[in-house]
């Protein structure tokens, strides 16, 4: 017997995958063929609630109002323009197969699973990659300038963990670029009237009534006033978690409140401690450091990484003759060098960091050295590749990098787990849905370069539009709870008492301290390696430190006008319940898979043991009432079309 | 502690719905600021090359006072017989009194618009990275060269303030000759003459490049271009006009 | 590397809202280092100021690496502050020396009107492209991408104006509160494409409108170029002229029919 079918056994939620019969090419094409559909007069007489304006949501409330369903979008964002997604500067994965090289929508599925450490649902993976060259086509029509060849067809690179070229991109900035082909067409529709846009709004909480999603909570971040909204369906499209680790590459307001929140009523959060860390960001130069920086993977192809042998190293780097340093991914990996996995890169850089010979002022990088491709190719060839790279870190490490190494060091960057969806992206909430990074759908234990923006189009524009026909379909009219119905009043009430309560505390610590020293313990215990007697201390730190953020936290202003302290103050509240959900998920997975790397469960040479006998699952927690106390439900997952296989870099 | 700064706010939605009202195309072309910057520049290419034209031709000056006062009768003279004498030389300056009041009304309109779009300035001092002195005062610089051409007017046009306007030469011409000396011997007037020229140069050392991108000439293979092309037009015009009151006070012309 | 250590005097803008009066207030902060961004430095004092009980200024920020165009600042005089080609967020305080008086005030123009303190309201902008900066695309509808070739410089072109990050900076440094650069720089993006061709004039039209509603007149002084932390010329603000002209006489041929 397996834990896994143990563990099924127990579970506290009927939790209901709707994977559509049918082989896996055949799976989205039987569901469509099914599904229910609101006849086009009829769509306006639904309402539908998006949080969220990044790629999945944008996409998805414009989508959805050009269909002619009434849209109500929310963000906490002065414009729908500046969600996170915004950041993204890689590219967008597509089996277009446009370079001949053998791509297909099969290839970019498996990769994608397998990237995954075999983590993720078969069904939905499939999907994302059939879908993915419809993104492409929708993108290229909303004027998004991707990078072309000289002949005038688009142009591709190549990502990490595949052997193909399909990644697109416009120039460092594609994230940017496709937020801004969302956002526009998210822009007409508000013009139309389509769309109502509520901005510098903050989604505070679900309101379920007789166990359906009835509506939302939210503040008016301007005035302070919190007040309800109903709907037939409400999406969150709300984003990552990353800062729970506090620094992190994140953009400093991403947060898990709506995850959150929506979790605490009832919404499965799934493999919280599925978490991503980029082994190439600048590390953190003072005790201040707000946030860290992603410098582009593409340098690890000409920069060598090394460290000093000697702990007590103080030469400046050139100094350091060849004999004394340590070229550790080419000493540890010699077949792929430094071209390591990220997650093999990043845990090599911490554990020479972590045993003294880290360098820098704080001891805290290693380097990143370009001085044999200078000299090899000259400064020109150098600066052609990576002279935009080499100037955004000049500017923010003040050290040029044509002269002194690099230095770099891992940091939190994407999170792979998320509320709880089925096949449609509804949550166990019926309803409730999520989109994006908010949910855990398709990116397993680890996610591949450029896959997240092509996963928050796929949901927003392809995926959603049709699932929540499919639910709406039979309410045509039904009447929906309204805004005066009890429980709306009731989580209004509650929510104001929340932030009263924060305003009230009047201890001495700022939000911003909190949430310093619980990333310190996140980030120690729960990043990238993992152990059993750490979490269990994490379990033990955290609920005492949260403890004094409810007596000791100093909120100065009021509640009654904009107030960024009080906002934070909101948002730490929730990262540290979340905090507590991630150590205990990675106490729970007793195996290595992934990010998710528990160094009891290693191989002799330091690689990730996966059991896929007992953990072949997805966790899915439900809330227990408390944070220390809640419940683990699982949904087994198959593989049939994708064989389990071990991931191997060797 | 505070009150709330501001009241309950209402999403946003249909922005761009309402209906446009439809005008007469030129009135529908100068009712937006670009439309309006259209009329600044073509209005103020008609008086650069007016200020052009009067410059060269007032170089007469310097090969004796026939010549220019032949100048002069040859403009009022300018098209007879096919045009009664005067009229052509009225038509021309009808044009450019009305190339004028479009320039103004246009410069004084946008005016309005901007001052308005900054109803607070700010409070500390700003630290202008490319804007030049000559843009941030083409209406102080426009307005003291209106100033002196209604004194050019009232001076040399009517004589109002020139006492030997109406005078004739030997050969029973006017004088124009003579009323530019008698004009510009006056010490006062042949400094405000410069300081207005100067102004004017200045005015036209940011006009002459920003009209190309005002009337949408932009092109990367002359870009280079318009910004001398600014300068040398400006630096003519100065010149040029400068020297007339220097060479007057210098007695070069006039004796 | 160094990591002088900095005493600096600051002068900071706090007003309550829209129609509060404000005023400047003076804070003395110790020990700012090299390293610290400029608004590391913000939190740093922010963080002494909830300790000592008093309100936080308020500022806008969130990607601090220069993408999101939340961050704003007028600095000494300058939008985006003394650096060529960034945001405030990506300014390091090694710009600055010992003992420097800094000057931060908000954007100013009536269209971002104060939201508190640094924070001003933008979405003036978003009217600008909800009026047509878009593509009529509808989901579901899209050729092929490589249906149409693009030449390259075409769209390397389109890309240089696409950069826009809606900061604003280019309407706060301009003497004018002109938002021609913003504007002319979604125009250039799309109606150098071919994909924008069939609304290109419709667009220009009705963006150019739009923002005369809110801002003032581009009198050509380039300091909006200056200001922009993506440099984005102002040969669009030409390009956006000469469509607009185009499309009044398109638009005139339409009357007609
Ligand atoms: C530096 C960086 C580089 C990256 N590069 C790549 C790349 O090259 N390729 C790739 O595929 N992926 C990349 N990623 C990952 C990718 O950018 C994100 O996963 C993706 O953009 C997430 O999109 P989203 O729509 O789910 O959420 P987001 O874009 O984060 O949007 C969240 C939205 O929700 C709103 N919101 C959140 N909470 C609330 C609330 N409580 N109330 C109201 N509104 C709320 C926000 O205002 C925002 O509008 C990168 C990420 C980072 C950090
Ligand atoms: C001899 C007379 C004049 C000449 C040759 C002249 C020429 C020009 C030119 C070429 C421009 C540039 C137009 C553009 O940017 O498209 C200009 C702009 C301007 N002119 Fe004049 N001008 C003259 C008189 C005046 C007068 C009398 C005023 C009075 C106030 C004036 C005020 C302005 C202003 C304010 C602008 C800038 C408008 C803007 O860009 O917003 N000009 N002028
Ligand atoms: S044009 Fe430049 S300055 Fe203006 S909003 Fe865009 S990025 Fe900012
Ligand atoms: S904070 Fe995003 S651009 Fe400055």
């Amino acid at each position: 017997m397996s834990l896994t079918v143990d563990l099924l056994e127990q579970n506290t939620v009927n939790l209901n995958s709707k994977i559509p019969l049918g082989s896996i090419e055949d799976k989205w094409d039987n569901y469509k063929a099914d599904m229910k559909l609101v006849n086009p007069g009829n769509k306006r007489k639904f309402k539908v609630i998006v949080v969220g304006t990044g790629l999945a949501g944008a996409s998805a409330a414009a989508t959805l109002a050009e269909l002619g369903y009434q849209v109500d979008s929310f963000t906490f964002h002065d414009s729908p323009r500046r969600a996170h997604s915004i950041a993204a500067q890689g590219g967008i994965n597509a089996a277009k197969n446009y370079q001949g090289d053998g791509d297909s929508v099969n290839r970019l599925f498996y990769d994608t699973v397998k990237g995954g450490d075999f983590r993720s649902r078969e069904s939905n993976v499939h999907r994302l990659a059939q879908v993915s060259v419809n993104i492409i086509d929708q993108m290229v029509a909303q004027g998004v300038p991707f990078a072309r060849e000289y002949g005038g067809l688009l142009d591709n690179r190549s990502f990490g963990g595949a052997q193909v070229s399909r990644t697109f991109y416009a120039r460092g900035q594609t994230g940017q670029q496709l937020l801004l082909g969302a956002y526009q067409q998210l822009a007409r529709q508000i013009g139309l009237g389509g769309v109502r846009l509520f901005n510098r709004t903050e989604f505070l909480d679900v309101v379920t009534v007789d166990g359906r999603a009835a509506g939302i909570v939210v503040r008016d971040l301007v005035t302070g006033e919190i007040e309800s909204h109903a709907a037939h369906a409400v999406v969150l499209a709300t984003g990552g978690y990353g800062n729970v680790f506090f620094l992190s590459t994140n953009a400093m307001s991403s947060n898990v409140t709506a995850a959150w929140r929506a979790h605490r009523k009832g919404a499965l959060f799934a493999n919280p401690c599925f978490t991503q860390i980029h082994p190439t960001c600048i590390p953190q130069s003072d005790e201040f450091q707000s946030k860290l920086t992603l410098m582009s993977e593409s340098l690890r192809n000409d920069g060598r990484v090394w460290v000093p042998n000697n702990p007590n190293e103080t030469r400046p780097p050139h100094e350091i003759a060849e004999s004394e340093r340590d070229y550790y991914l080419e000493r540890l990996y010699p077949s792929y060098g430094n071209l390591a996995a990220r997650d093999v890169s990043s845990r090599a850089a911490k554990r020479l960091v972590d045993k003294g010979q880290g360098i820098g002022p704080l001891k805290n990088g290693v380097y990143l050295d370009f001085s044999e491709v200078i000299t090899r190719l000259g400064r020109e060839v150098v600066q052609e590749r990576y002279g935009n790279l080499f100037e955004m870190y000049e500017r923010i490490a003040g050290e040029n990098p044509y002269e002194v190494p690099m230095r770099i060091y891992p940091a939190s960057h994407y999170t792979m787990g998320g509320l709880w969806v089925d096949y449609e992206l509804q949550t166990n909430i019926p309803g409730l849905y999520a989109a994006g990074e908010a949910n855990f759908s398709d990116h397993g234990a680890n996610r591949l370069g450029a896959s997240a923006l092509m996963q928050g189009l796929a949901d927003g524009y392809f995926v959603l539009p049709y699932t929540i026909g499919n639910e709406l379909a039979p309410m045509l009219g039904k009447t929906i709870p309204g805004v005066e119905h009890p429980e709306f009043k009731k989580a209004e009430q509650a929510a104001r008492e929340k932030y009263d309560n924060y305003l009230n505390i009047k201890g001495s610590r700022s939000p911003d301290w909190f949430h310093r020293e619980l990333g310190k313990i996140i980030w120690g215990r729960c990043g990238m390696e993992r152990d059993e007697q750490g979490l269990k201390q994490a379990l033990s730190d955290l609920p005492a430190l949260h403890e004094e953020f409810k007596t000791d936290l100093n909120v100065t202003g009021d509640g009654t006008s904009l107030n960024q302290t009080l906002e934070k103050a909101g948002r730490v509240d929730d990262f540290f319940e979340l905090g507590m959900l991630m150590c205990r998920d990675a106490l729970e997975r007793r195996e290595s898979c992934g990010t998710h790397f528990r160094t009891e469960h290693q191989t002799d040479d330091g690689e990730a043991k996966r059991d896929d006998q007992n953990y072949c699952h997805v966790s899915a927690w439900q809330w227990g009432g408390d944070a220390m106390t809640p419940n683990l439900n699982i949904e087994p997952l198959e593989f049939e079309a994708a064989h389990l296989a071990t991931r191997s870099y060797k | 502690m505070t009150q709330a700064t501001s009241s309950h706010r209402s999403p946003v939605t249909g922005t761009a719905v309402a209906s446009k009202r439809r005008r007469l195309f030129l009135l529908d072309l100068y009712s937006t600021a670009v439309g309006k910057k259209y009329v600044m520049a073509i209005t103020g290419i008609a008086l650069m090359g007016f200020v052009l034209t009067h410059m060269i031709g007032n170089l007469k000056m310097y090969l004796g006072a026939s010549e220019l006062n032949h100048y002069a009768r040859f403009l009022e003279e300018l098209f007879y017989p096919i045009a009664p004498h005067g009229v052509a030389l009225w038509i021309l300056r009808g044009g450019l009194l009305a190339m004028l009041v479009l320039h103004l009304h246009a410069a004084y309109s946008l005016t309005v618009l901007n001052r308005r779009a900054r109803p607070v300035k700010y409070q500390s001092a700003r630290d202008f990275q490319i804007a030049t002195f000559a843009s941030r005062t083409m209406r102080w610089s426009g307005m003291i060269a209106l100033a002196f051409i209604t004194w050019h007017l009232l001076d040399l046009t009517f004589g109002v303030v020139n006492e030997n306007v109406g005078a004739k030469d030997a050969e029973g011409l006017k004088d124009v000759y003579g009323n530019v000396v008698f004009s510009l011997q006056r010490v006062p007037v042949a400094i405000f003459y410069v300081i207005a020229n100067v102004l004017l140069g200045i005015h036209l050392f940011h006009g002459a490049w920003s009209i190309f991108q005002s009337l949408g000439w932009n092109n990367p293979r002359f870009n280079k271009l318009r910004r001398s092309f600014a300068t040398a037009f400006a630096a003519i015009i100065v010149i040029g006009n400068v020297s007339f009151p220097v060479a007057v006070l210098a007695g070069v012309v006039g004796n | 590397m160094s990591n002088k250590i900095k005493n600096l005097t600051l002068k900071i803008w706090r007003q309550l809202g829209p129609t509060t009066k404000g005023s400047f207030e003076t804070y003395k902060v110790a020990e700012i280092s090299d390293e610290a961004s400029f608004l590391e430095m913000l939190d740093y004092l922010n963080e002494r100021l909830i300790s000592e009980g008093k309100t936080a200024i308020v500022f806008d920020h969130d990607c601090r690496e220069g993408i999101c165009g939340t961050c704003s600042l007028m600095i000494n005089g300058q939008a985006h502050g003394p650096q060529q080609g960034g945001a405030t967020c990506q300014l390091h305080m090694r710009k600055f020396s010992d003992g420097d008086n800094i000057v931060i005030e908000p954007f100013r123009a009536a269209a971002f009107p104060i939201v508190r303190d640094l924070m001003v309201d933008r979405s003036k902008f978003d009217r600008i492209i909800e009026s047509g900066g878009f593509i009529t695309a509808p989901t579901g509808g899209a050729p092929d991408g490589n249906l149409i070739a693009i030449p390259k410089p075409v769209s390397d072109a389109a890309m240089d104006s696409a950069q826009c990050i809606g900061c604003g900076a280019c309407v706060a440094a301009c003497p004018n509160g002109a938002a021609s650069l913003f504007t002319a720089a979604k125009v250039a993006h799309l109606n150098r494409l071919p994909q924008g061709q069939p609304e290109r004039f419709k667009r220009v039209e009705s963006m150019v409108e739009t923002m005369d509603l809110y801002f003032g007149s581009c009198t050509n002084h380039g300091e909006c170029q200056g200001a922009c932390p993506k440099e984005i010329s102002v040969d669009v603000i030409a390009l956006l002229n000469k469509d607009y002209r185009k499309a009044k006489f398109a638009s005139r041929k339409d009357l007609a029919r």
